[in-house]
Formats: structure tokens, C-alpha cells, sequence
């Protein structure tokens, strides 16, 4: 059947071939076939319009008090910092877990790399649940911590550190053992022929080698740990200047002033933007 | 050439899967419709017999006695399903202004259903149906031996309100406020759910929620009555809803909830008559 097709699609082939080269590199839209075009700009529409809605609905004639109040910079401020920690603890242990995972080989390997991946699609709410089970005052491991150091997790600025990296890690750690897969561990072999050791090796030739994919991989957990609601909510409360971050400003303004909800949403929007956009094309495509 | 062919049949499948996809939302969005338009033909051709599904969004402070006055009411009206969407006032009140589908709305607080009413999205005037008093809840046992208001101002207890902007959080605000204390909590919970959660999970000690949620947390919690609490008690109004498409049944509904048997159910679970 295919064989009586060939002949017939031969010559179209052949004429459409370079002319169809050419068109990609000209005029953009004529190439693209019909049946993609359509679902992709539904696609680009379905990701936009809503935060084009934000826009349009946004109170713009009060946006400056809005915007100057002292509690929306509390929340703007405690947001950065705590998503920038978590992003710093995701890196100090996230790095060398991703590296376990693409390096070494353990047995249960692959029932490690799903579980370390596991908080990407657990709703965050089960993860504010299990950290307060696992590092809350009565917890498995927030017991002691309490009896031994006097360290209380739940409503406190370190303990929304603790939620977001905890729903942020995964993306980092994907990131930088996509990274390591890709890189050739030949380089490490040599440096350890060279007299090296397995540190120094990672430490002089595979983190420069992985650079790009871990600086992907922190701008990833970055962005979601200053979206992070769920997790951040459940374990560590909501206190302004010490537990209440951006989303929870949101989610809590949304209750009684609307107007205010959307003035802080468009705030975190433009700031995750502008740290996305910045990045995106230095760091991203190069992961 | 095989390449082509490839590359069309891929062509073929994605535009397959877009058509797929597009078929699938048009299903649902039919199906929607459909589901609904049945549902208000049969309560309109048989007014007397009750029937179809009543969508009842209520305060989360409700579940326990509207659960179990759902099930009463499915067992006097067979054929009937009563389905609840239990949380905060304030997000139940905002979903409804922006065309969630319920028939009633149960709120905790006049303010919230106000927002209703102003949208103009009830239908008739609520009524008030219970009040809500104030209590502590502490750990079991009242380990930190908490007996007023006042014993929550020491620093050193872990105390959960409710955020101001929720009904119970504003009633908080107003027992405190009426008292001249001044309380900083460790944290402003979402929902009177949510703050005596933490109590039940000891991360907190104690948190000022309502005293039916001191009731149906049972021994998890201890519970202690403050004076105060008189100055800040919460009218529940219940009401139907304009965009109700079982409007019977949820008539009949409301009318079992301010029944006598329907304020049993809920006076025993600790809500006051109003």
C-alpha cells in the first residue's frame, strides 16, 4: 500500500522539499501547517489570556497605595529572601543528590529518583501536611529537634524556607542530573588518572562542566518557590513579616479585597517575569 | 521519501489528537448542559415529589451538623442528593458571585452573605438559622492550664487565630477588642478549620475558634468558655440562591435546617438558637 503510494508523493515531495527550507527561514507563519497553527495559538491563548485578564482587571487608579503600603513590601521582601534560601539549600543539597543519582550506582536507583521527584507533582497542601507529621513541634523528627536544640519549625520564617525548598528541590535536582547524564564522565575519568580525587574531580571538572544546567535548575526552583502557596500555608502558617509571603498575601486580600488581590498578583507577576525572561535565554536553553 | 511519509503521519496523529482533545471539551461542555437542563425539567414537572441533586455551599464551621442533616434529608426524599462544598465564607461567598452552581448558601457571618446579596445573587431574604459562640480550644487535658482570654496574651503559649478577614477571625478581633487585650498569635489561619488543626496536631496550644469546633473535635481538643466571647457572636443567615436549579429542593433544604429537628442536630453539636 505504501509502496503504490510512493511514486505519486515522490515529485510533491521533491517540490515541496526546499521550497519549504526556504519558507523557514523567510516568512514565518506560511510554513507552519494549519492543523498545528490553530491548536498552538489555542495553546498560547489558553497560558495567556488569563494573565492578560490580571492586566486588564487590574485597579490601576489605586495601584500606587496599593503598591506603597508597608505590608505588600513586607510580603514582596520575605518572598525574595525566602525564595532565594530555599534555592541556596536546594543547591548545597540538591547538587550532590543529583549527582548520587547520575553517577553512582546503587541498587533501588530508580525507586530513589521517583521518590526524590515526588513533591513535583504531590499537591503542595500533602506536602505541608507531611512536613508538619515529619518537623513539626510533635513530629517524627521535629520531637527532637525541639527537646535537643529548642528548634521549632512550624510558623517561622525558617520554616517557610523549609516548605519551599522542600516543593522547589525537585526541580533542581532534575535539572542537574539531566545536566550530569548529558555530560561525558570521560572528563572526570581523566582527572582521576591525573591523580585527582573524586571530589576534587567533581569539585575542579564536573561543576564547571555542569554550570549552566545547575544555574537552569536554580532559576526553575527559584520561580516555583516564590509561587509556593500550599505547602507554605499548612506548614508554616501565615503571620505577617515573618510566615505571610506573597501568594499568601493574595490568597487572604482575595477574601475581602479583591482589588488588593489583584494588585499584589500583578506585583509577583511582573517580578517573576522579569527574573524568568532575564534568565531564560543565558541559562535555559544552554540546560 | 520514507521520511515524508513519516513526517506526514505525524502530522496526521498530532491534528488527531488536537481534534481529540477539542471533542473531548465539547463532550463535557454538552454534557454539562445537558445534566442541568434535566435536572430543572424534572423539579419543574413534578413540583409535589422532590428529586435531582441540591448543591448546598456552607461554612466550614457547618460540616459536621449539615452532613449529617443531608443524610436526614436524602432519607425523607428518596431520589434526592444533597451535595455540600464546605469552606471559608469568604471564598464560598466569592465563588458564588463568580456563577458557581449551588442552591443554598449557608454562611457563617452577615458580612459574607452580604456580598451575596449585594451581587444580587440570593434569592429572597436570608434568614438567620443558628448563632455561634466563641470558645478556646486547647491541648487535651488544658496542659497550660488556659482559663480566660486573657491567659493567651503570655508569650510564651503558641496561639492560632483566625485572619481577620475570616468570620471567625473577625470575631476573635472583636472579643479581644471588646476586652482591651492585645494578642499576637503566631500565626492568622485561613479558616476556623485550619487553626484548630494545629491545635489537634499540638503544633500550636491553643487557638480561639468556635465552640461547635471545639464540640466535633471531641477529645482531641480541650475546651474553654470565655465571657467575652458574648460580645462577638455570629448570626449564620442561610439563603436560596437566584441561579439555583432545583430551587424545591433547596427550599426544602432550608426548611428541614430550621425544623426543630434540623436545630437539634445542630444545637447538639453546639451552634446556638438564634
Amino acid at each position: 500500500m505504501t509502496r503504490a503510494d510512493l511514486p505519486e508523493a515522490a515529485p510533491e515531495t521533491l517540490r515541496g522539499g526546499p521550497r519549504r527550507r526556504r519558507v523557514r527561514t523567510g516568512a514565518v507563519g506560511r510554513g507552519v501547517p494549519l492543523p498545528l497553527l490553530v491548536p498552538a495559538l489555542i495553546g498560547l491563548a489558553f497560558l495567556i489570556v488569563p494573565l492578560v485578564a490580571l492586566l486588564v482587571r487590574a485597579p490601576w487608579r489605586s495601584m500606587p497605595e496599593q503598591l506603597t503600603s508597608a505590608d505588600v513590601w513586607q510580603a514582596l521582601q520575605l518572598s525574595l529572601v525566602c525564595a532565594t534560601a530555599a534555592t541556596a539549600v536546594s543547591l548545597v543539597i540538591g547538587v550532590p543528590l543529583a549527582w548520587l543519582l547520575a553517577r553512582v550506582e546503587f541498587p533501588g536507583r530508580g525507586l530513589v529518583r521517583a521518590l526524590v521527584t515526588l513533591p513535583l507533582v504531590l499537591p503542595p497542601v500533602v506536602g505541608g501536611v507531611a512536613l508538619l507529621m515529619a518537623l513539626g513541634r510533635n513530629g517524627v523528627v521535629g520531637k527532637w529537634l525541639d527537646a535537643w536544640f529548642g528548634i521549632t519549625l512550624p510558623f517561622t520564617t525558617a520554616g517557610v524556607v523549609v516548605a519551599e525548598a522542600f516543593v522547589a528541590m525537585p526541580f533542581l535536582v532534575i535539572s542537574v542530573e539531566g545536566t550530569l547524564r548529558a555530560a561525558d564522565p570521560r572528563y572526570e575519568e581523566a582527572a582521576a588518572t591525573l591523580g585527582a580525587s573524586r571530589f576534587t574531580a567533581f569539585r575542579r571538572v564536573t561543576l564547571p562542566l555542569i554550570a549552566p544546567g545547575i544555574a537552569a535548575g536554580a532559576v526553575l526552583a527559584w520561580a516555583r518557590a516564590l509561587g509556593e502557596f500550599g505547602a507554605t500555608i499548612t506548614f508554616a502558617g501565615n503571620f505577617p513579616g515573618r510566615t505571610q509571603t506573597m501568594p499568601l498575601a493574595v490568597y487572604l486580600a482575595l477574601q475581602s479585597d479583591p482589588e488588593a488581590a489583584v494588585a499584589l498578583s500583578l506585583v509577583l507577576l511582573a517580578v517573576s517575569v522579569a527574573v524568568l525572561a532575564g534568565l531564560r535565554d543565558r541559562w535555559m536553553t544552554a540546560g | 521519501m520514507t521520511r515524508t511519509a513519516r513526517r506526514n503521519r505525524r502530522t496526521l496523529q498530532v491534528t488527531g489528537a488536537g481534534a481529540a482533545a477539542l471533542l473531548a471539551v465539547s463532550a463535557c461542555s454538552s454534557s454539562g448542559s445537558g445534566s442541568s437542563s434535566t435536572t430543572s425539567d424534572s423539579s419543574a414537572s413534578t413540583s409535589d415529589k422532590l428529586s435531582g441533586t441540591v448543591t448546598v455551599f456552607a461554612a466550614a464551621s457547618l460540616e459536621e451538623s449539615f452532613t449529617t442533616l443531608g443524610k436526614q434529608f436524602e432519607r425523607a426524599h428518596p431520589g434526592t442528593k444533597v451535595t455540600f462544598s464546605f469552606g471559608g465564607s469568604d471564598s464560598l461567598a466569592a465563588s458564588i458571585t463568580g456563577g458557581a452552581p449551588a442552591d443554598v448558601f449557608a454562611s457563617a457571618s452577615p458580612k459574607t452573605m452580604k456580598i451575596v446579596t449585594d451581587a444580587g445573587d440570593a434569592s429572597g431574604t436570608p434568614a438567620t438559622f443558628v448563632r455561634n459562640q466563641l470558645e478556646i480550644a486547647t491541648l487535651p487535658g488544658n496542659p497550660d492550664q488556659v482559663a480566660s482570654l486573657k491567659d493567651l496574651t503570655n508569650p510564651d503559649l503558641k496561639v492560632v487565630l483566625c485572619d481577620k478577614e475570616v468570620p471567625c477571625g473577625a470575631a476573635a478581633q472583636k472579643a479581644l477588642d471588646a476586652s482591651g487585650l492585645k494578642l499576637t498569635p503566631v500565626s492568622y489561619e485561613q479558616d476556623v478549620k485550619a487553626a484548630l488543626t494545629k491545635v489537634e496536631l499540638k503544633e500550636a496550644d491553643a487557638a480561639v475558634v468556635y465552640k461547635t469546633d471545639v464540640h466535633a473535635a471531641g477529645d482531641k481538643v480541650g475546651g474553654v468558655e470565655f465571657p467575652e466571647s458574648a460580645d462577638a457572636v455570629n448570626d449564620y443567615p442561610v439563603t436560596v440562591l437566584k441561579g439555583a436549579q432545583n430551587t424545591d429542593a433547596a427550599k426544602a433544604f432550608i426548611a428541614l435546617v430550621r425544623s426543630t429537628e434540623g436545630q437539634k442536630v445542630l444545637t447538639d453539636a453546639g451552634f446556638l438558637k438564634p
